[in-house]
């Protein structure tokens, strides 16, 4: 497997606060990659990082190789990656339908697996409510609408920075369910989440960062690994 | 008031309405969506009409010279955000206003520079130079209708981008949230230049087509930014639809202002406005 997206030593700062302390973090092609940590460790930041929505200060972003540190976030992006960030990022003035059509595109290799018509089969809730303004949803809707959003633009890689929080769990099932349906289509994914027992069982890898700094990156983590108790406390 | 006269009066001030709504749509519109006062506005109706009248020097047809005019205001435009207002966009309102109103001070003394400070005239176009007779002694002339129509066609096809294509999709997610926008993959900074382009277009193309029933001359472009201002506060800052009322309503009230009180005929505008914003402090539609 080829690695899609690498940061090395990556060390990012907001202002004067030293918030990654040189981190080294890669996803390869078809990879599901759970990026895990207590609240503040880092995790957005990192993600941000990848995508020069913060700048990191120190270190290398790649993509396929290509040297991509300093890019504009339009432009990574379109290197086959679709972001769905905390809080979901709806568009006040945009219907559900809009959301779809607006974000629509192939992918880098002119496939378009997803489609208006699938998303729609695939969250059967939002065909429901295609001329809602995007938050007049509710939370579960949003994020549904969030993840069909980004699988419109036929991405190779699916960041998803907390996609469960604040769900009735029954929505949480649905959305689980989906994820890992489009981990079975080959698309890699970077999982950031509160539900560990959930993530142990999908991630191909598992990457721990404690105060912006990774402390576990392997695949061998179970429910009773020692770092899980001491860093994720579970 | 004779029936036919009060006739000719509602449609001289729904065309006068009609184009002040395309210079305010773009001003509505990069507030709104951009978030950017721009002051500037105005001068890119006096560039469209100047421009106009200076490719008439060597053109000999009206419609030539405005289709000519206006790639070059776009491109005019899209400078100006892409050098200068893109550098403000997270600034504050006041930074925005100081650059903005700087290149109002250089438009005019370019516009100077360039062309002196006499009244030029263009004239209508022969095949609309006529009128249409109401009765023995009204008639009303078809280049106003034409104005009038224009216009209405641009506001209609306004509509339709903005709300039926994907381009009117992204510049309204930009004005809800454009990070998230740059995080679809949208270049954000492309999108906004061509709004700004499109409202200098916009605002080149009134000042093009008054030009031939009004005159060219210095300060031209400050007396619509007025107006316009009026006519966008009217509506509720950001709102085109908004933006389309108080046009509308500004060109009747100023045309009867004139007609029914010559002595308080500039009042007449903001009495409107001040009755407007009595009922509904914050516009139309805001
Ligand atoms: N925009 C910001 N400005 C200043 N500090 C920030 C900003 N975003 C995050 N931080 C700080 O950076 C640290 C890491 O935050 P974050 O990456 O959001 O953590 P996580 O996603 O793991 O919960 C925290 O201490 C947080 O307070
Ligand atoms: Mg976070």
């Amino acid at each position: 497997m080829t690695t899609f997206i690498a940061g090395t030593g990556l060390h990012t700062y907001y202002g004067s606060s030293h918030t990654l302390h040189g981190i080294d973090f890669a996803v390869r092609r078809g990879e599901t990659v759970a990026l895990m940590g207590r609240n503040g460790m880092g995790k957005s930041t990192l993600l941000k990082s990848l995508l020069g929505i913060v700048n990191p200060r120190q270190g290398k972003v790649t993509m396929n190789g290509a040297d991509v540190t300093g890019a504009d976030t339009h432009a990574i992006i379109r290197r086959g990656i679709a972001y769905v960030p905390e809080g979901r990022g709806m568009f006040h003035n945009l219907t559900v339908r809009e959301h779809l059509v607006m974000s629509a595109r192939p992918g880098n290799d002119g496939r378009r697996d997803w489609t208006y018509e699938r998303i729609l089969e695939t969250f059967p809730r939002l065909a429901e409510r295609l001329g809602s303004l995007g938050t007049h949803l509710s939370g579960g809707e949003q994020q549904m609408l969030a993840v069909g959003r980004a699988l419109m633009t036929n991405p190779d890689l699916l960041i998803l920075d907390e996609a469960t929080e604040g769900l009735a769990p029954l929505i949480r099932r649905e959305i689980w369910h989906v994820i890992r349906s489009i981990k079975e289509t080959g698309i890699a994914s970077i999982i950031v989440d509160k539900n560990v027992n959930v993530l142990l069982g999908l991630a191909d890898r598992h990457v721990i960062l404690v105060k912006g700094e990774v402390v576990y990156d392997g695949s061998d983590l179970t429910p009773e690994s020692e770092i899980l108790k001491r860093h994720i406390g579970v | 008031m004779d029936i036919w006269f009060f006739l000719i009066q509602v449609l001289n001030g729904l065309q006068y309405g009609l184009l002040l709504f395309l210079v305010a749509s773009g001003l509505t519109l990069i507030f709104g969506i951009m978030g950017i006062i721009n002051l500037a506005h105005g001068s890119f109706y006096m560039l469209g009409a100047y421009l106009t009248f200076w490719l008439l020097q060597s053109v000999d047809s009206l419609l030539l010279a405005i289709v000519l005019a206006l790639p070059i205001s776009a491109a005019v435009g899209y400078l100006i955000e892409a050098l200068l207002v893109r550098v403000l966009y997270r600034r504050d309102h006041l930074d925005q206003v100081l650059l903005t109103y700087g290149l109002i001070l250089i438009f005019n003394e370019a516009q100077r520079m360039l062309w002196g400070g006499d009244v030029h005239g263009i004239k209508v176009p022969a095949a609309l130079d006529w009128s249409i007779p109401l009765t023995d002694t009204l008639s009303y002339p078809v280049y106003r209708m034409a104005i009038s129509a224009v216009c209405a066609a641009l506001a209609v096809g306004m509509y339709l981008v903005i709300q039926r294509t994907r381009f009117g999709m992204w510049i309204r997610a930009g004005a809800s949230n454009r990070d998230m926008v740059a995080a679809l993959g949208i270049n954000v900074n492309l999108l906004f230049g061509a709004v700004f382009a499109l409202g200098a277009v916009l605002a080149a193309l009134s000042g093009a087509i008054a030009a031939p029933i009004s005159s060219i001359g210095p300060g031209m472009g400050d007396t619509v930014l007025i107006i316009c201002f009026v006519v966008v506060v009217i509506g509720g800052v950001g709102s085109i639809k908004g933006a389309f009322l108080g046009a509308l309503l500004i060109g009747l009230a100023d045309t009867f202002g004139k007609v029914l009180a010559p002595d308080f005929a500039s009042f007449s505008v903001y009495a409107v406005m001040a009755a407007v914003l009595l009922v509904k402090p914050r516009g139309l539609f805001a």
